[in-house]
């Protein structure tokens, strides 16, 4: 079976959970077989793993002719893809975009992140697409989230093969219920000219339904997985002389991720207990309002900030942390605590996150309940066997989300509509 | 002839209200007293009061020849005793008719039969008395917690002088053997063995209405013919179960309790009698002993002690718990020996169980928190407060040898202050007696034993706090004043040994009067 993916993110170049989430489920329905993915990014930096789907750069695919050689679409271009895959998109171009800005390729460039001129870039990549559909030859299209949803619509109209619409998260989650109305109609519009609609929690999907009126048995639930971590990252030990428990939040420092309600719960824990430290990682526009909000509780000398943390420096910070706490007043699915229970830290989640939904050796609570947080972190720092029975049953439990048996959901879903 | 032995469970914890850490040290009061009153009362309007009613009728109409047995824990004593008084007059009632017989078991419904024989031996005491000053009966069989058995508590139980103990059919246990015979212990073959028939037990406790059962509906017609088309030497079946299956899990309108009153009818046509365990015990021999290595129970799919020690949760928390038994048993103070009681229900760990499946969703269905984790959280917290509670009295410093000796001390201390008392009276009559000449002579022995006493009652105080200990050594120097150059060097290394063992060196001083009896 052949899908064409649009996505925004992909690993190693990663800005949020989208990227690592279109990584791991094409990975997953690359395991199941009989699969050939080719998955489309804005921007590919050429260390791409491309084991197990094609990638298509939409800043090396031309919308416009130029006479070009060989070996200089191979000097340009020759990291990212195949020269001939240039020359085959090339005689594709079903329209002149000349007026546009292009480079000495015929291609438009791209930032591959959230720059200001966001919704151009959107625009730019649904143009794009028309090119690559016509080239490509597929049986589905499936999109990940609302950046790429005109993309996958004109797709669908220059194919004519069935859309996947896959949610990763919804503009309500982001924005707490003050949506933006332009990326409203977007996700709206994608939702309404889609076959079937992949979403990655029971939560998203009534979102879904509910607030864009869409028919329910068009949407199905697709949890997300994690990739099993390695060795390396496994082996992090917690330094030496760590002497007090360290009770972890990790993420953006966003409304969204209700960091406030984890400051509040920090500073009841810090007056019953001495030996703990909070620890808040990443940053936000909120950043400096928690700064301040420690301050006010006077608890600033054992509440500590990190600012951003990337790459290894998660995984290290992990292995340093006693309790994991993700308070998300909305989040469609959250894979970090997951990765937290694959390094073996206990963790606390809101009853308002996606991931609640498939997890059972955890806590959960309700984000705004800071009296359950904090005697769910007096808990966990005081009674070893709690310690020790979530640590291990959590690490058993995550072991067997695997991105395999997602992408085999997912490949149900295909056959469904391929063959009705 | 055969015999259907009835036997029902009641049992009611006392819950644990939401205790947060910061209670812990200023709230000792653990208990969620609205919602017992709430479920007891709940249960006994549906179950208890027309089961018993009903009861009492069946022993009426049949001329004393339906008997049945009970076991009630001691928690759902008090509760009934506290909240549905009406149901103890009416037990009372059916405890008058003579067809009724009390089990013994647990005060508490504990697991101490597992983790501290002593406990264990201490709250089958309490229970059988409660019994006996309620219903007027003193057991003679024995029911452990949720029937847990193996061969160990077989003993202990043996030797607290029961003849019969009721038990679980594992099928780990007994293989291919029956539960309709009656076995006996392999560990003490004196003690005799009553199996539940779980088949026909959880047909009417568990199955009796639900329509998806092939066998629904169930009639008393059709029950009593399945036992009776049991092979012909299987004599004994014993239905064991939880009262609450009568109008609790098996509601009413489902006509459980006219299956229930027209058994006895049926039974009759096929010479099928009611016996009490005891009268089982004396009518019917041992076929055969059971060996049991591993406690069993009748909880669970798995039918061990899982649902209650499955996890790490779990047996983290009875081991704590169970870690200040000793100490709790030297207590005196009323209120800590009742929480001790409350905290040991099995119930608190059934709650932890992180048990899926069938298995979870029953162990969900009683608890009163929405995960074992808070369950844990929650009782931990508990069990915390009241672990301070205890260590204020006797401090974790002092090891338990060490406190019982002192405690000896003490004990042996204040005997002897009351044969000094018994003879300063003697004396003190004396001198009333000879009055008239001597005073001068005679006055000398009396006060002599009265600071005597002024110095030796402190003693008692001394473990509980370092100070008075320590104070102790000075005042008596200046008694012992006269050896001036003796006195700096004694006084230092005793000072400088840790406090706690200061009352122990003393020991042999305090003792003295002791052996001198």
């Amino acid at each position: 079976m052949k899908a064409l993916m649009f996505g925004w993110e992909f690993p190693p170049h990663i800005l949020g959970g989208l990227g690592t989430a279109s990584y791991g489920l094409t990975k997953g329905m690359w395991q199941n077989g009989d699969m050939d993915i080719t998955f489309v990014i804005p921007k590919p930096w050429g260390d791409e793993p491309k084991e197990f789907a094609n990638i298509i750069g939409a800043n090396s695919t031309p919308v416009a002719w130029r006479d070009v050689n060989w070996d200089y679409v191979q000097s340009r271009i020759g990291s990212v893809m195949d020269p001939q895959m240039y020359y085959d998109l090339r005689s594709h171009i079903y329209g002149d975009f000349n007026y546009m800005s292009t480079n000495d390729l015929g291609c438009i460039e791209f930032s591959g992140r959230y720059p200001e001129n966001l919704l151009e870039e959107i625009n730019n990549y649904s143009i794009v697409a028309g090119v690559i559909a016509r080239t490509v030859d597929c049986d589905i299209i499936h999109s990940h989230d609302w950046l790429t949803y005109p993309a996958g619509i004109h797709a669908k109209q220059v194919t004519g093969k069935p859309l996947v619409i896959h949610v990763h998260a919804t503009d309500f989650d982001r924005s707490r219920g003050n949506v933006n109305p332009t990326v409203f109609s977007i996700e709206k519009d994608g939702m309404n000219h889609a076959d079937h609609i992949i979403t990655v929690s029971n939560l998203t999907r009534r979102t879904v339904i509910e607030k864009y009126g869409i028919s329910p048995d068009k949407v199905t639930t697709v949890h997300n997985a994690v990739e099993p971590l390695n060795e390396e990252l496994l082996n992090l030990e917690a330094p030496p002389g760590k002497t007090s428990k360290v009770i972890t939040f990790l993420g953006r420092i966003t409304m969204q991720k209700g960091p406030e309600y984890f400051v509040e719960a920090a500073a009841q824990v810090l007056h019953k207990v001495n030996n703990a430290q909070f620890v808040m990682a990443g940053s936000g526009d909120m950043m400096n309002k928690m700064i301040r909000l420690a301050a006010k509780r006077n608890i600033a000398d054992r509440f500590h900030f990190t600012g951003f943390l990337k790459g290894k420096q998660v995984y290290e910070m992990l292995a340093a942390s006693d309790v994991y706490i993700m308070p998300s007043v909305s989040e469609p699915f959250g894979i970090s605590p997951l990765e937290a229970m694959q390094m073996g830290v206990p963790s606390i989640i809101s009853k308002q996150s996606g991931c609640a939904e498939i997890l059972d050796n955890v806590i959960k609570i309700d984000y705004w309940d800071i009296n359950a947080m904090a005697d769910a972190i007096y808990s966990i720092i005081e009674y070893p066997a709690m310690y020790n029975e979530l640590r291990e049953q959590g690490l058993a439990e995550v072991n067997q989300i695997t991105w395999n048996k997602a992408g085999a959901k997912v490949i149900d879903i295909y056959r469904k509509l391929i063959n009705r | 002839m055969r015999a259907i032995c009835f036997y029902f469970q009641i049992h009611q914890p006392f819950r644990l209200k939401h205790y947060r850490f910061f209670d812990i040290g200023n709230d000792h009061y653990y208990y969620d007293d609205f919602a017992d009153d709430d479920i007891i009362n709940r249960i006994a309007q549906r179950s208890y009061l027309p089961a018993n009613q009903m009861l009492l009728d069946m022993i009426k109409e049949n001329g004393k020849k339906f008997k049945v047995a009970f076991s009630i824990s001691g928690t759902a004593l008090e509760q009934l005793e506290q909240y549905v008084p009406e149901f103890i007059d009416s037990m009372k009632e059916l405890a008058d008719t003579g067809c009724v017989e009390f089990l013994s078991e647990t005060y508490a419904h504990s697991l101490s039969s597992l983790y501290d024989p002593e406990e264990f031996a201490a709250q089958v005491k309490a229970h059988d008395e409660k019994i006996q000053q309620l219903f007027g009966q003193r057991p003679k069989v024995f029911r452990n917690t949720e029937l847990i058995y193996d061969d160990d508590i077989a003993s202990m139980v043996y030797a607290m002088g029961f003849k019969a103990a009721i038990t679980a059919d594992a099928k780990h246990v007994l293989g291919w053997r029956s539960p309709n015979f009656l076995y006996c212990s392999a560990s003490a073959p004196k003690l005799k063995l009553l199996l539940k028939n779980g088949k026909l037990s959880d047909d009417i406790s568990f199955r009796f209405s639900n329509p998806e059962w092939a066998s629904y509906p169930l009639t008393a017609d059709k029950y009593i013919n399945w036992i009776n088309e049991l092979p012909q030497e299987e004599q004994l079946i014993n239905l064991f179960m939880n009262y609450d299956a009568l109008g609790e899990l098996q509601p009413r309108e489902s006509g459980i309790f006219e299956f229930i009153k027209a058994l006895p009818r049926f039974a009759a046509e096929h010479d099928i009698q009611f016996w009490t365990p005891s009268e089982v015990v004396s009518k019917f021999k041992p076929v055969a002993e059971l060996a049991v290595p591993y406690p069993m129970s009748w909880t669970d799919e798995a039918r061990d002690t899982s649902a209650w020690l499955g996890n790490t949760l779990q047996q983290e928390a009875v081991r704590k718990l169970y870690s200040i038994g000793e100490r709790v048993r030297l207590c005196t103070d009323r209120r800590i020996k009742q929480d001790w009681n409350y905290l040991q229900a099995s119930d608190h760990f059934f709650y932890m169980s992180t048990k899926h499946n069938d298995d979870g969703s029953v162990h969900s269905h009683y608890s009163p928190y929405d995960s074992p984790y808070t369950a844990f959280t929650n009782y931990m917290n508990v069990l915390s407060d009241f672990m301070t509670r205890v260590e204020e009295q006797y401090p974790t410093s002092i090891d338990n040898e060490e406190l019982n000796s002192l405690l000896l001390t003490i004990r042996n201390q204040e005997q002897e202050i009351e044969k000094l008392h018994r003879e300063v009276e003697m004396m003190r009559n004396n001198i009333v007696k000879d009055t008239t000449g001597d005073f001068p002579v005679d006055e000398e022995p009396v006060p002599e034993p009265v600071p005597e006493k002024k110095e030796e009652k402190p003693a008692p105080k001394k473990p509980e706090s370092k100070k008075p200990a320590a104070k102790k050594p000075a005042a008596k120097k200046p008694a012992a004043k006269k050896p001036a150059a003796e006195k700096p060097a004694a006084k230092k290394p005793a000072e400088k040994k840790p406090a706690a063992k200061k009352p122990a060196a003393k020991k042999p001083a305090a003792k003295k009067p002791a052996t001198k009896k």
